[in-house]
């Protein structure tokens, strides 16, 4: 059966064909729909969302010991949070089939850096995959099961996110069952004490040789000869991954292909072969020169990073101009007309009352994390310093009060900010350390009941499992307090009044302090417990008293998407559609001029 | 001979349903069929782009700078960011509908005025009144399927039978609405 399946869909597809058992991953751009997709087939798969990406490597990890196949998915920098456990795992290896999706970013279209995790495979030594369409990441998934248990290594599986949201034709099959493996207790295998890995260190090596073996001959590696007679200079192109596709985009049959779909390690007989065959070579791979890097340790030239950009996607038209210098023709028209589209918080979005409040105080640094609430860093709000990776708001804003207490008479006090499913992705280990080092840090949890940037996954705040089974719903307030904190506050950040007395509060404690914002999305598709808790939300409209309007802009400065500013009349206006009725509009107008009605 | 079909709007206003009836569309009528759409926080009123290829054999995902042969803007002002896509004799087909992104709204700037005339002058430009032609049809949100019906006439690709992808990719209550919407779509090009 044919299906028209994103790079993701055709992963989860992959899966089910190759008799998974178990799947783990932490949402995240781009590879968030793998576990989504692989969660609909119920009968076959138990998928879970992991707390975070080490936790999803280490339960899969367990799975495979236990005899499973077993799948764990996740952004680039996810899998930063996951190494500790890889790089051991590739020593100990699998029973059940292991791999774990890598969906990189080049070009950052929602991440915060480029890093290119091909570098894993090489640094863990383990077999890796660079599907470039599709199809190719359907069928790759399958086999990747294969040599993850031949060869006894969990695999790499990387993607990118043109491979992720891209769609294209798959020719699905049926489901081979694989039974679970007997476990057998095995502590040379399974366990890493000294003694037993430098005998495993050895074994990693002589796999190493045997996967270069398997990837010279491999027909996931191939070389496809296009001489024609026009050509008296031989091209050849050598990429993985989607840098195949656009690369046939531009060169089409005036070039040769090294096609590499098993990308560690690189197959070094075939590479050496394909460039007796050729007359120049044109390495297309994107951010690192990883393959380039070998050809040239080979004494092969070629032309990589010296003729194609070290950063983003190697898209056709890049390609393109890098190799002939210009674009195809284009129409001509000024640009500048254009205005910019920055993405803003949502009509209703609860963050929008903390940020309204916490952008005006003075003697401030906010220590951001990674979420919607990232745009709190823009305007009109202005309130946020800085971020890094996930979690980490919490701990940096620890170790800044700690030096600002340094100075004397120091007044800055620092607030950190991260959202519910960030909070328990690594926040509270960040909040420990607060509590133990004796910190005096304003810990804010925006607790908007889902995980909302990646798109509203569940976790372990609102109750319900990735395949909608009913689970424990962790109190964040008791986990908070058992963490040693002894200043909580749980408030509504709708209510400004309520919002602002809570942050004045915790600017006057000399101690550590926690504010949870609970408040629900307001894209969530609400549960029957959110349908209880917060009855009438969204149900409203607020509207501008025109008369009334003195056009001072206060309400502007929420920056809500919902109100626009008209010059001609000099009045706000709410637009109906957009507008939910959180009211923080009319909680800032200094003349009562908006009020509520009914949607 | 490969077609390249650019989608452009801002979140939310349904270029990614409009592009997965047509992506379905094309693969029933045999043809092979890529399409590519990077989101991510754009689902927060970003500018949006689904790109569309179909052919007997398609490589890339993706359509290169002045590659498009038709670009499909849902809002007016995103054909003017998009159009160094279009081929030079490319169409587009624009929606005359505004939508004001952050600094419209807070009055840091206005919205461009004269798109449609700029447009006009070097391109090959329809013009589409899509909310008018939704909210005629009852529903605001059906702008996407009558811009979908637009682009199908435009690019002659009226012989699918639409009416079964329709059927079997839209909810029940919402099949006539759309069937609707696509005819009337139609109409416009």
């Amino acid at each position: 059966m044919k299906k028209l399946l994103t790079g993701n869909e055709a992963i989860a597809r992959g899966a089910y064909e190759a008799g998974v058992r178990f799947a783990s991953a932490y949402p995240g751009t781009p590879s968030t729909e793998i576990l989504e997709n692989i969660a609909l087939y119920k009968e076959d798969i138990l998928a879970e969302w992991a707390t975070n990406e080490k936790v999803a490597v280490e339960a899969v990890i367990g799975a495979s010991y236990a005899g499973a196949r077993a799948i764990a998915a996740m952004k680039h920098v996810g899998l930063n949070v996951a190494a500790d456990p890889l790089f051991t795992n590739s020593y100990t290896g699998v029973n059940g089939g292991l791999v774990i999706v890598s969906g990189d970013e080049p070009g950052m279209h929602s991440s915060q850096n480029e890093q290119d995790n091909r570098n894993y495979a090489r640094f863990a030594k383990i077999p890796m995959f660079e599907p470039s369409d599709s199809q190719e990441a359907k069928d790759m998934v399958k086999e990747a099961f294969e040599i993850s248990e031949k060869y006894d290594s969990p695999v790499l599986f990387r993607i990118t996110t043109r491979l992720c949201h891209s769609k294209g034709i798959v020719q699905c099959e049926d489901r081979k069952e694989v039974e679970i493996k007997e476990y057998v207790k095995d502590v040379k295998k399974y366990m890493p004490v000294p003694a037993h890995s430098t005998i495993m260190r050895v074994k990693v090596e002589e796999r190493l040789n045997k996967l270069e073996e398997f990837s010279n001959n491999t027909p996931l590696n191939y070389i496809e000869l296009n001489y024609t007679g026009s050509n008296d200079k031989k091209i050849g192109v050598v990429a993985s991954g989607c840098s195949y596709k656009f690369a046939k985009e531009v060169f089409g049959n005036n070039a040769s292909y090294l096609k590499l779909g098993f990308t560690n390690p690189l197959p070094k007989a075939l590479m050496k072969e394909f460039a007796s065959k050729v007359d120049k070579i044109y390495v297309i791979e994107e951010n690192d020169p990883i393959i380039e890097n070998e050809l040239k340790m080979l004494g092969i030239e070629c032309f990589g990073k010296n003729t194609f950009p070290y950063k983003g996607e190697m898209t056709p038209d890049v390609i393109r101009k890098s190799v002939y210098g210009e674009n195809e023709t284009t129409i001509d028209y000024d640009e500048s007309k254009v205005v910019s589209r920055p993405p803003t918080l949502c009509a209703g979005c609860p963050h929008r009352g903390f940020f309204y409040e916490i952008g005006k105080r003075k003697n401030t640094v906010i220590s951001g994390d990674i979420g919607c609430y990232s745009l709190g860093f823009a305007e009109p709000y202005n309130a946020m310093d800085w971020s890094v990776c996930m979690g980490a708001s919490i701990s940096m804003g620890h170790g800044a009060q700690q030096v600002f207490n340094m100075k004397k008479g120091n007044e800055t006090r620092v607030v950190s900010v991260l959202g519910d499913s960030t909070f328990f992705h690594t926040g509270i280990n960040s909040l420990l350390d607060v509590v133990y080092n004796k910190g005096n840090s304003i810990n804010v949890i925006l607790d908007n009941r889902i995980t909302g940037m990646t798109g509203h996954q569940e976790n372990p705040g609102t109750g319900y499992t990735l395949q909608g089974l009913e689970t424990e719903t962790v109190d964040i307030e008791a986990l908070v307090k058992a963490c040693g904190i002894k200043n909580v506050r749980v408030v509504n950040p709708n209510d400004l009044k309520e919002m602002k007395d809570t942050i004045d509060w915790a600017y006057a404690l000399k101690e550590a302090s926690v504010i949870i914002t609970r408040w629900p999305c307001v894209l969530k598709k609400f549960s029957k417990e959110d349908k209880e808790e917060f009855q009438g939300a969204f149900q409203n409209n607020f509207k501008v008293d025109e008369d009334k309007c003195i056009g001072c802009k206060k309400c502007i400065k929420t920056g809500c998407p919902a109100i626009s500013f008209d010059k001609t009349v000099k009045k706000a206006n709410i637009d109906k559609g957009p507008c939910v009725g959180c009211g923080i509009c009319a909680q800032v107008c200094p003349v009562n001029a908006i009020a509520k009605e009914a949607k | 001979m490969i077609k390249n079909i650019m989608l452009v709007g801002v979140g939310g206003q349904g270029t990614i349903l409009a592009s997965k009836l047509l992506t379905t569309g094309l693969m029933e009528a045999g043809y092979d069929v890529k399409m590519s759409e990077i989101h991510g926080m754009s689902q927060r009123g970003g500018a949006v782009s689904s790109q569309v290829r179909y052919g007997e054999n398609v490589q890339s995902p993706v359509i290169e700078i002045g590659g498009a042969d038709i670009l499909v803007s849902f809002e007016k002002m995103e054909a003017m960011r998009w159009l160094k896509y279009l081929k030079p004799e490319g169409k587009v087909v624009v929606n005359d509908y505004e939508m004001d992104s952050m600094p419209i709204l807070s009055g840091k700037v206005d919205y461009p005025s004269g798109i449609i005339e700029d447009l006009k002058v070097k391109v090959k430009t329809t013009v589409v009144d899509a909310a008018k032609q939704a909210k005629e049809l009852g529903n605001p949100k059906v702008m996407n399927v009558i811009l979908l019906g637009t682009l199908i006439k435009a690019m002659g690709l009226e012989n699918i039978n639409w009416n079964k992808i329709i059927k079997d990719n839209v909810k029940p209550k919402f099949v006539e609405l759309n069937l609707k919407a696509i005819e009337v779509g139609m109409s416009l090009a």
